[in-house]
């Protein structure tokens, strides 16, 4: 059972705003799927390791050569907010 | 001629007797597009190029809204990227540019790929071609709508728990879902990164070859690649499926199954047996748990991976009108309140909810490890298989606005292509069948990892023995 408070809660992790009209369907939205996933809870995964890919990967390794990648003008080219070759954000320490 | 009817093999044969030109096919399919796209709404905007290259394989191509290409703008159908311009080409955009391909246009999606009717997109809705009362799919339902709609000759897509494969099926077109790690994902802008791929959506099971042919290999830029020697595709179009094994999963025809799915596919089943395929019956114990366990891992992985919209580097950004916290945490808010649309968000924080703090092991872990078991089952079945057959989706296309209020009963329509992505095997769809209502009905084949050949080989040997890759909707 997911509450309204859990919603906030989660809302904030995320960092979206949930409007206060949207909130009461979004709670039964989430308790609907968490209790269908609930469903897991009754196997018996004692001795079951966990995969996290189906592709068994270990790290994935290249030399180290010096290859062109974006340049400070393109990457900031697409940014909303850009400065003195930096990406421009509201105020953050007074 | 209908140069946009014709599939990318005949189109080739055309061309090397000179009977066409690579200008008339692109302005053959540019005209389709005008004509009908009003209605089908494939299409979430066009491509800048306004005239056609020339190259070995210089087939108009659809590409879904989510793979970065230069020059253009991609959105992934969704508010927080408008006005999105990629720096540099994904990787199978280079392999595209490179072969000629003509890309015509950026296909609409769900948004970030968050459904299985296309109906979450900033656009709208998709409609399917076959009835413009019903969805096409999706997430890739614009690709296939295109495809089906002879707006392209073939398609770009990605599948993360089915989003070619299931649109693919509502469209009545071939659709394939490569092993994980056969396609680069280089530039392909992320859902739920252990699960997706991507894949061509096509009018037939030759051209499906041909196109795997252009995008499939190995990429140093994508460290989830796996660098396994590519075949000649087009090798695997045999018409023979003797003494291939066939399984057939006992918990596929469940309830829940549309009757007139069941006995289309039950036909399949039998013409393959016709055809001197072996059919036996295997068991996937694991598979009903299959959609839990996608919703716990891919909601989880989107979560994280959507973090990066935050009004910062690129996309949109919204300033706060008052203020709550602080002005950065302000704007990280509004943007992603007003950039990401309801079924984002609640995908967002499902996933929040389940890595969170208390609930990782009851959610995150555990899904994880149903994960193992569901691999584990198709493991054992392909210890006496070579391929396994299901419905593609338990209904044919609904209704548009049918499923939208009820994600739960959207989830749903994913139940059989789920567990290829969970397992990281190819998977591929073809169409098998007419409703009496004339909607296409899809058949889904997974095979082992690498063995694309298999698929392509079984589903030419059905397609060459049946019609319905000749089926085109009216429009």
């Amino acid at each position: 059972m997911i509450t309204k408070d859990d919603v906030k809660y989660i809302a904030a992790l995320a960092r979206i705003h949930v409007a206060e009209e949207k909130l009461e369907d979004l709670t039964k939205n989430l308790t609907d799927i968490v209790g269908y996933v609930e469903q897991l809870q009754k196997l018996d995964l004692e001795n079951v390791k966990p995969t996290s890919h189906a592709v068994p990967l270990t790290n994935a390794l290249r030399e180290d050569i010096v290859k062109p990648s974006l340049s400070n003008e393109q990457a900031l080219s697409i940014a909303p907010e850009a400065k003195d070759g930096f990406f421009k954000v509201p105020l953050v320490i007074e | 001629m209908k140069l946009h009817s014709l599939t990318a093999h005949q189109i080739l044969e055309l061309y090397k007797t000179k009977q066409a030109s690579s200008k008339e096919v692109y302005d053959d399919v540019l005209t389709r597009i005008k004509t009908v796209d009003s209605k089908v709404k494939a299409y979430a905007r066009l491509s800048t190029q306004t005239s056609a290259g020339e190259g070995l394989l210089s087939i108009p191509i659809a590409i879904k809204d989510n793979m970065c290409t230069q020059g253009e703008e991609i959105t992934c159908s969704s508010r927080i990227l408008k006005g999105f311009h990629p720096p540099y080409d994904a990787c199978v955009i280079e392999k595209v540019k490179q072969s000629g391909g003509l890309i015509m246009g950026f296909a609409n999606m769900d948004e970030f790929a968050f459904g299985s009717s296309t109906e979450s997109s900033c656009y709208g809705p998709t409609y399917n071609p076959w009835d413009l009362l019903r969805v096409p799919g999706g997430s890739s339902g614009g690709s296939a709508a295109s495809v089906a709609a002879d707006e392209t000759i073939w398609a770009l897509g990605s599948d993360t728990g089915g989003s070619i494969r299931q649109p693919a099926s509502f469209c009545g077109i071939v659709g394939l879902k490569p092993t994980y790690g056969r396609v680069s994902r280089y530039g392909l802008i992320a859902f739920a990164s252990s699960l997706d791929q991507i894949g061509p959506l096509t009018k037939d099971v030759t051209d499906c070859a041909l196109l795997m042919n252009i995008i499939a290999g190995y990429d140093q830029r994508d460290s989830t690649s796996v660098n396994e020697p590519v075949p000649d595709y087009t090798k695997a179009l045999v018409n023979d499926v003797r003494g291939i094994k066939i399984g057939v999963p006992k918990e596929a025809f469940v309830e829940g199954l549309d009757p007139q799915v069941r006995s289309s596919v039950e036909a399949a089943i039998e013409q393959l047996k016709k055809l001197g395929a072996i059919v036996k019956e295997v068991s996937l114990p694991h598979t009903p748990y299959a959609v839990a366990t996608y919703y716990i891992v891919a909601t989880a992985e989107a979560s994280s991976n959507l973090a990066r919209f935050d009004g910062v580097r690129y996309g949109l950004r919204q300033s706060p009108t008052s203020v709550r916290k602080n002005a950065l945490m302000d704007m990280y808010e509004e943007t992603r309140s007003k950039g990401f649309g309801d079924e984002a968000k609640r995908r967002i924080m499902l996933g929040t909810y389940v890595l969170s703090s208390g609930y990782y092991d009851a959610y995150y872990l555990r899904g994880q490890k149903v994960r193992t078991l569901i691999k584990q089952d198709l493991d054992e079945a392909f210890k006496d298989c070579d391929v396994i057959l299901t419905p593609t989706a338990p209904t044919t296309a609904f209704k548009v606005g049918e499923k939208i209020s009820d994600p739960l009963s959207m989830y749903l329509s994913d139940i059989y292509t789920i567990p290829a992505n969970l397992a990281g095997i190819p998977s591929i769809s073809i169409p098998c069948g007419l409703s009496k209502e004339g909607l296409p009905i899809g058949l889904q084949l997974m095979g082992k990892a690498f063995d694309e050949e298999m698929l392509l080989r079984v589903c030419f040997t059905y397609e060459q023995n049946t019609p319905w890759h000749t089926k085109k909707p009216n429009l």
